[in-house]
């Protein structure tokens, strides 16, 4: 058994695009993900997150360096869709990943497509939707559900192919705020009760407050890596990088200055409350 | 106004028709076509009127809606009926200056009008009771079997295109509501006006299509797609007592309406 899930070894990428040339998009990444940790990555647009995010399940393949998953270099072709299996992704349109036209069908795909017998489908998916409390769902049409719950179909989907990590591109970025918190939930839960390995991009901070570790990227690097304390705790650096930090981190850094003697290192609102009203 | 479209709406119910397996409906269907276009009598024409009746009945599928899905032919099927009527020679039975009516005409034209709305009809009872699922298994599995190739790339293709047209037209109506806002209009003026007040629909659409494409090769591929070989189905397709049935009964029909045809 392999502690590390992920291992990234200065991961080189680079696109070629025909106006401009080659362009690196990653320029010499390392990271290392242990076995049931939560990692979050935030960074402003074009930093290179999806990029980095692709590479977990040899959709792209690095130009130098090289990303194991349990162990498997992503460039092993022979071995490419056993790492699919194993690192399930959710994008960020919530419609421009589901397939079939019901939503049980839709998480039967991947299952399907791993040529499970029927009977062992059945019951992944009965218990994928479950996990996603979308079992009263079953035989509705994607097209007529919320964003927030489309995307946890689309967490099924992956759940049911049962995989060891699971990595979400900005799956919030296109919900209203019921929807991410629906997704949010999910995610932690299936981290904490499953132990599903869970690597989080996303531009709400919020969402990074409850993560094990904070990974800021910037310009195909990591810039910042550390606990979320930690990382929210240096409001000036992130804010040079272009970031936010969380609501409640902000109002602190603010109270701080005005002379407020508070914890810089704040960030929910229940933590707010207990620093105020001790 | 775009919702009114019905292309593969499903009626859910539990109806004999309902239960039959997709392979036997498309097969059926396709030997009842054989039989409509055969007949060429009244005889002939009241069999296929009975058997299309009875079918619709067994379906539990209401004739209202059955009706509304013929509206959008309406046009073409009057005209058949009119060009029939007006173009046949022979006896004249009425006449209104160059305007003529043979009783040949009538005939042809009221045959021809039947034909029609049996095959819209049928074809209709088809994708009305059956899942959109259940339809594309049924056409991959019906195109294997004739060695036809490619056979799951187009199954998979319909699955997506059934998947993705509630979703652009939503977008549709998403883009021309925004564009009208910004003050284009996409109901008066003549053809090539509306033809070109569709530009600023049509460009965003595209270019948005081709992203949820790519997007959604990129979803299938991360989650293992790799073709139909080796693939398995959730829900597999089983044949039984009632199907065979089914097989029997569109047999009989094929063979009475070619006893109407060459005896009667
Ligand atoms: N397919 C591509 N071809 C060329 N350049 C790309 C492609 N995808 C991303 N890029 C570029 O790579 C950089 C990183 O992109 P991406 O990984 O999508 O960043 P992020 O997800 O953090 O916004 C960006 O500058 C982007 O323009
Ligand atoms: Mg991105």
């Amino acid at each position: 058994m392999v502690k590390e899930m992920i291992v990234i070894e200065n991961l080189v990428h680079k696109y070629r695009t025909p106006q401009s040339g080659e362009f690196a998009a990653l320029k010499g990444v390392s990271l290392q993900i242990a076995k049931g940790e939560f990692v979050v990555v935030i960074g402003h647009n074009g930093s290179g997150k999806s990029t980095l995010a692709k590479h977990l399940n040899a959709l792209l393949l690095p130009h130098s360096g090289r990303v194991l998953v349990n162990g498997i270099d992503t460039r092993e072709k022979e071995r490419m869709w056993e790492i699919r299996q194993q690192v399930g992704m959710v994008f960020q349109n919530p419609d421009n990943q589901l397939i079939a036209t019901t939503v049980e069908e839709d998480v039967a795909f991947g299952p399907e497509n791993l040529g499970i017998p029927p009977v062992e489908i059945r019951r992944r998916v009965d218990e994928a939707m479950n996990s996603v409390g979308m079992s009263q769902y079953k035989t509705k049409a994607p097209h007529l559900l919320s964003g927030g719950q489309k995307q946890r179909v689309a967490i099924a989907g992956i759940v049911a192919m049962r995989p060891q990590v699971l990595v979400l591109d900005e799956p919030t970025a296109m919900l209203d705020p019921v929807g991410r918190a629906e997704v949010m939930e999910t995610v932690f839960r299936l981290n904490r009760e499953e132990g599903l390995t869970v690597v989080h991009i996303t531009h709400f901070m919020e969402e990074a407050a409850h993560a094990h570790r904070v990974i800021v990227m910037e310009e195909g690097q990591i810039v910042m890596e550390g606990s979320p304390r930690e990382i929210f705790a240096q409001v000036d650096r992130l804010k040079e990088l272009r970031l936010d930090v969380p609501a409640m981190t902000e109002l602190s850094a603010t109270l701080r200055k005005e002379g407020v003697k508070i914890s810089p290192d704040i960030l929910t609102v229940e933590e707010m409350v207990v620093a105020l009203c001790p | 106004m775009l919702k009114d479209i019905t292309i593969g709406q499903y009626i859910p119910g539990n109806s004999a028709i309902h239960q039959l397996d997709p392979r036997t409906k498309i097969i059926t269907l396709v030997l009842y076509m054989v039989g409509l276009f055969l007949v060429n009598n009244v005889t002939g024409y009241a069999v296929v009127t009975g058997f299309t009746l009875a079918v619709i009945l067994l379906s539990g599928i209401s004739l209202k809606i059955i009706l509304k899905g013929l509206k959008p032919l309406l046009f073409i099927i009057v005209l058949t009926l009119g060009l029939h009527l007006f173009m046949t020679s022979g006896e004249i039975i009425w006449q209104w200056g160059f305007l003529k009516i043979t009783s040949q005409g009538l005939r042809q034209g009221i045959f021809m009008a039947l034909r029609l709305i049996f095959l819209v009809t049928i074809t209709s009872l088809l994708t009305l009771t059956t899942t959109p699922i259940a339809l594309t298994d049924g056409i991959e599995k019906v195109l294997k079997a004739l060695f036809i190739p490619a056979a799951h790339e187009l199954a998979m293709m319909m699955t997506i295109a059934l998947r993705f047209i509630p979703t652009l037209i939503e977008e549709t109506e998403k883009i021309m509501k925004a564009q009208m806002a910004r003050g284009a209009d996409f109901d008066t003026g003549g053809l090539l006006a509306r033809a070109k007040s569709l530009i600023p629909l049509l460009v965003p659409l595209f270019l948005s299509s081709f992203r949820r494409a790519d997007e959604l090769a990129m979803a299938m591929e991360a989650r293992c797609y790799r073709g139909g070989e080796n693939r398995t189905r959730l829900k597999q397709l089983l044949m039984g007592t009632r199907d065979y049935f089914a097989f029997g009964i569109t047999g009989l029909f094929l063979a009475i309406t070619i006893v109407t045809r060459y005896m009667v």
